[in-house]
């Protein structure tokens, strides 16, 4: 597990619209990438991009390479499905299904997916992706009731188990702890520290303070103007962007002195 | 300008601006409380004005009626005008308005409970065990029941919901799911909507000539009974279910999606499941909207006096049109048809409350816990 992603001077369109150009990005494996930049400015067109969620709306596409450990991942024979099987994703509010139990949220999944899996491998899968995402102390005794249940930042824990659940090899973060309280973003930065010895994680972010804490990465995007396509600054050690930045533009933004 | 001639002026000035010597009951004008009338105000109020008005209306020599007209309106300025007086301009607004709105209410209701009572009372006098056990067949005078009528109803729209349920409810995924937004689906939902609007009859006639091309004319059987509803029944389950997968929120069919798991896989084990209990409560009013179809039943399937479970084979009754039938045309003596005839309508009334009943215990059965 934990592969690298890399984009080859990638195009996203929304129909005629050209959304982010040019990117080339290296993600190491197990490694943690953050993503900041103002609002509008395509990291999270960019970070959806990369297990073709952004397919989802009408007349989204690219242009370029994007390649998990080499593979094109968007080849003429290449199923946006079994990307998706790869590369997990968190969203930025939580969102357990409703109908279901904690339990199925976390093997969601595989159920959906209708495997034959064991009740052994099931439980097994259960607890292990709970333990993953520090949430099997909380609920172990209530894993017959519903998800929605929980408080957010439990929720958002939920979704992360359920992602992890079926072993990807990378996971994508849009923003996790955008919707959560101080103390539910501490408990997921712990865990994405702990989740990188396993995981490549790519995480969206407006909070600069959470990308030098969790990343060992840092790529800024920006934008000139609306209307213009987001481009990716520079990429480079979390620590080199928040204290020497090579380019004038990101240190303004680190730093507070942007637009 | 004469300040500085008058010192108690500037004087006052210092105080406030130092705020040293606030008076304390000087509250500002916005948060004084004006008076308020008691509890039993709006009950007394409308007490008096009532008797005032039955004595108006008997002087006057009318009835009932205009006496509750008057009532309402002469309550309404009266308890305005007094709460003008003691309370204020803002909570005579209010209690105006919720004058009017209760008013409003109450005038909804006459018809409802006023159909509801009528029909309870009239149509007890037949609710007996021979009025479900007992077809019309041979039956002249008193006796007989409507065993053929309920049986035909619950065939005809048994096919019709069979018919109606799988098309309106793909047409619905088709739309929110796959539809786009584009030129297809866009004409798909406006003649839905054109469709929801048609006369009941322009169904039944639809029907009736279709399968008058296919038998030749004059023919009658319960099937194209079931197909008129189905007309009618379509739009009325597309309509309902669209607006059902349309609340169900995107994240979660991305939160599917990014599992790796399939778009129909996601339609048919996230989004369905999701808002069931809404479907089923629309699928449910949808059958209570067609079962008292009378018009296109009368074109379509006609009516018999015997049993007939056959839907493709001869005349069928249905509840609504034995009830029609009888009232309208009634033998002799006209008694026993009129009871029958009441009864029919008090059955089809209970029919579609326990569909009512039905469809809240599945929304509730099926509506997302989250405890």
């Amino acid at each position: 597990m934990g592969k690298s992603v890399e984009a080859k001077n990638l195009n996203i369109y929304y129909g005629s619209f050209l959304a982010v150009e040019g990117v080339d990005m290296l993600i190491k494996p197990k490694t943690v990438t953050a993503l900041i930049g103002p609002s509008g400015c395509g990291k999270s067109t960019f970070l959806r991009s990369i297990n073709r969620m952004h397919e989802n709306i009408p007349g989204a596409r690219v242009e370029g390479r994007l390649e998990l450990d080499g593979q094109d991942l968007y080849g003429a024979n290449v199923d946006p499905v079994g990307v998706r099987r790869q590369i997990g994703m968190v969203f930025q509010r939580p969102n357990p299904f409703p109908t279901m139990s904690i339990y199925d949220n976390v093997i969601a999944g595989m159920k959906l997916n209708n495997s034959r899996a064991s009740r052994a491998v099931l439980d097994e899968t259960v607890e292990r992706s709970l333990r993953g995402a520090n949430l099997w102390n909380e609920v172990k005794d209530r894993l017959d009731k519903p998800g929605s249940g929980l408080s957010g930042g439990q929720q958002q824990r939920l979704c992360i188990a359920r992602a992890i659940a079926v072993r990807p090899d990378v996971l994508l973060m849009d923003e996790p702890c955008s919707a959560l309280d101080p103390i539910s973003t501490l408990a997921i930065e712990d865990l994405i520290n702990e989740l990188k010895n396993d995981y490549t994680i790519v995480i969206v972010t407006h909070n600069m303070q959470q990308a030098a804490r969790v990343s060992d990465f840092t790529g800024f995007f920006n934008i000139e103007g609306t209307g213009k396509p987001g481009k990716l600054v520079e990429i480079d050690e979390t620590k080199t962007i928040f204290s020497q930045p090579s380019q004038k533009a990101t240190e303004d933004y680190v730093s507070g002195r942007f637009g | 300008m004469s300040t500085g001639t008058e010192p108690d002026r500037t004087g006052e000035v210092h105080v406030t601006g130092t705020g040293l010597e606030a008076p304390a009951s000087a509250t500002p004008e916005v948060l004084q409380r004006k008076g308020s009338l008691p509890r039993w105000a709006p009950l007394g109020i409308l007490a008096v004005t009532a008797a005032v008005m039955a004595g108006v209306v008997v002087a006057m020599g009318s009835g009932v009626g205009l006496w509750l007209f008057f009532t309402a309106v002469v309550y309404a300025v009266a308890t305005y005008v007094t709460s003008r007086v003691v309370e204020g301009a803002r909570k005579a607004a209010d209690r105006l308005v919720t004058v009017v709105v209760s008013t409003a209410f109450l005038l909804a209701m006459i018809p409802l409970v006023s159909v509801l009572y009528t029909v309870v009372i009239q149509g007890w006098e037949r609710f007996d065990l021979a009025f479900f056990t007992n077809s019309m067949r041979g039956v002249v005078g008193e006796g007989g029941g409507a065993l053929h009528a309920i049986q035909g109803t619950l065939v005809i729209t048994g096919l019709a919901a069979l018919m109606s349920i799988p098309v309106g409810l793909l047409t619905a995924i088709y739309l929110v799911e796959y539809g786009n937004n584009s030129r297809l689906a866009r004409s798909i939902t406006f003649f839905v909507d054109v469709m929801t609007g048609i006369p009941s009859i322009v169904a039944g006639l639809f029907a009736y000539a279709l399968f008058a091309l296919l038998f030749g004319p004059g023919v009658r059987f319960g099937f194209v009974g079931a197909v008129a509803l189905t007309v009618l029944m379509i739009p009325i389950v597309v309509r309902s279910t669209e607006e059902m997968l349309k609340i169900v929120p995107n994240e979660l069919r991305e939160a599917s999606f990014a599992l790796g798991v399939p778009k129909w896989r996601t339609i048919l084990k996230v989004v369905i499941p999701t808002t069931a209990g809404g479907i089923a409560t629309g699928i449910t009013l949808a059958i209570a909207r067609v079962i008292g179809e009378t018009a296109p039943l009368l074109v379509t399937v006609g009516l018999a006096t015997g049993v007939n479970l056959n839907p493709f084979d001869g005349r069928m009754a249905t509840l609504p049109v034995f009830s029609y039938y009888s009232y309208a045309v009634p033998g002799v003596p006209r008694e026993p048809f009129l009871d029958r005839a009441w009864t029919a309508a008090l059955v089809l009334m209970l029919i579609v409350m326990v569909l009512n009943v039905i469809a809240r215990l599945i929304s509730k059965y099926f509506a997302p816990k989250t405890r």
